[in-house]
């Protein structure tokens, strides 16, 4: 390799480690992955109470009692029909203030877990709905009530039948997470935002979170995958 | 051991069964034959409760299991139901669908559901297979731990819903042989079936459903060689 392409590799290498932006994102890396952590534990939280949400919304909207359905559809339709980010608001300023005194981190962990809750639901009931009816009707024949055939025989089956949909929805709200920043929680978006009203460094901040929530998303994705080839029983 | 009094069914305009009165004795392997659409299945499935009858009644050992107040679940405890489908749980292994019930239902321990799970699988020779999902099995197989897992429940009575009509011709030989052992055990047996060979060398007595009713009963070789009925006679000069 003649020495002068050498250098010139070693110059833009030089380049880079001596702009402005970068050392902005080093200097900031610690603080961004505090809220990467930050965004992980609302997000989780978020889906832990989306999957109770999701699961007995999900099981009203198959029952034959009308005000269950009823009450079920409504919320259903009330926080997939409107936006995740006016609701972070109404529950934020609005509603949770009536209730407890509220403060940005739980009123954002309560408005992702409503509004993943009524995907969830849907997701599952579709899964629920996807098990063939004969599976039903072998478990009641061999005497299970329907609490317990629910519970052996048609859950487990559509729990694998959800993975890819639920994969995405988990996927899908830990990037909308970064909705409540607006409320101040100090995610990852947050914090980005913040450095960057600071540095002006738009590419190399937004760059930086980008990344990190590609990296987490990702990972999201192959532990689903992982957990669709563990539960293959072919 | 059953007894069906007058029982209807509809669904919606459809009316099903007419007027069905039948009954099996303890022991009995009565094989229920007819066209498509002639109630057969449909008359099996109530017996179990899995259609609800719009009218009549029906006995399993003297308790009515059409009475509101019946707990049907205790009495699907002891009816064994095997379908045309098989409809084994997938997401169990052959061993895992045979101790269900009995480990969840009826409080089994687990060692002693395993092991009379087993002694099952050897019933029916199946005894290699207990850690296969029944995604890997044949369609005889299949079936064949159907039968297990519903004996795992040690029912009074058997119920076979066209067993082998959604098998493979060189696989119904195996289903039947394993119907065959558990009738000559004295097991109670209704079958549901196209297969006229094995109603007329293991049943008892042979029931010809046409419409919605009973168009006639009677022992095999009298159905099978003398028909009285026109519509047997033109149903069997069908499928003979």
């Amino acid at each position: 390799m003649p020495l002068s392409e050498f250098t010139f590799g070693l110059g833009i290498l030089d380049a880079i480690a001596t702009s402005p932006g970068y050392r902005v994102v080093t200097n900031n890396f610690v603080y961004f992955l505090g809220g990467a952590w930050y965004t992980i534990f609302i997000t989780a939280l978020s889906i832990a109470m989306g999957m109770v949400l999701g699961l007995f919304a999900g099981l009203a909207k198959l029952s034959k009692n009308k005000i269950i359905y009823g009450l079920s559809t409504a919320y259903i339709d009330f926080f997939r029909g409107t936006p995740l980010f006016v609701q972070i608001f109404l529950l934020y300023f609005g509603v949770l203030p009536l209730i407890y005194d509220n403060d940005p981190l739980s009123s954002a962990i309560i408005a992702l877990g409503l509004n993943s809750g009524a995907y969830i639901a849907e997701i599952l009931r579709a899964g629920i709905q996807a098990i063939d009816k004969g599976q039903m009707e072998a478990a009641r024949s061999l005497g299970m009530n329907e609490r317990q055939a629910m519970i052996y025989v048609i859950l487990p089956q559509a729990f694998k039948v959800v993975i890819p949909p639920l994969i995405n929805e988990f996927i899908a709200l830990l990037k909308d997470s970064s909705l409540v920043s607006a409320i101040t929680v100090a995610e990852l978006m947050h914090r980005g935002d913040l450095v960057f009203a600071n540095t002006y460094q738009a590419t190399w901040v937004f760059g930086t979170i980008a990344m990190m929530y590609l990296v987490i998303t990702k990972t999201i994705a192959l532990l689903g995958d992982y957990t669709e080839r563990r539960l293959a029983t072919e | 051991m059953i007894k069906v009094v007058d029982v209807h069914k509809s669904f919606g305009k459809l009316h099903v069964l007419k007027g069905i009165n039948f009954n099996v004795s303890p022991r009995e392997v009565v094989c229920v034959i007819g066209p498509s659409g002639s109630g057969k299945s449909t008359l099996l499935r109530c017996i179990n409760q899995l259609e609800q009858v719009n009218e009549g009644r029906i006995y399993i050992d003297g308790e009515e299991l059409t009475h509101p107040k019946t707990d049907i679940n205790a009495i699907r405890q002891q009816v064994g139901m095997v379908f045309q489908l098989f409809n084994l749980f997938p997401h169990k292994t052959t061993l895992q669908n045979i101790t269900m019930a009995p480990i969840k239902i009826k409080g089994v321990d687990k060692e002693q559901a395993y092991e009379q799970a087993r002694e099952l699988l050897r019933k029916v020779g199946l005894m290699d297979k207990a850690d296969v999902y029944p995604g890997n099995l044949s369609g005889g197989q299949k079936q064949r731990v159907a039968i297990a897992r519903a004996l795992a429940m040690q029912p009074k009575v058997m119920l076979f819903d066209e067993p082998t009509s959604a098998l493979d011709p060189e696989m119904v030989g195996e289903v039947l042989a394993v119907m065959k052992d558990l009738a000559t055990e004295g097991m109670t047996m209704v079958v549901v079936t196209h297969e006229m060979g094995f109603a007329r060398e293991v049943g008892d007595r042979v029931v010809f459903m046409d419409e919605g009713l009973i168009v006639e009963e009677g022992l095999p070789a009298q159905i099978f060689d003398n028909p009285k009925n026109v519509r047997t006679q033109l149903f069997l000069s069908k499928v003979l």
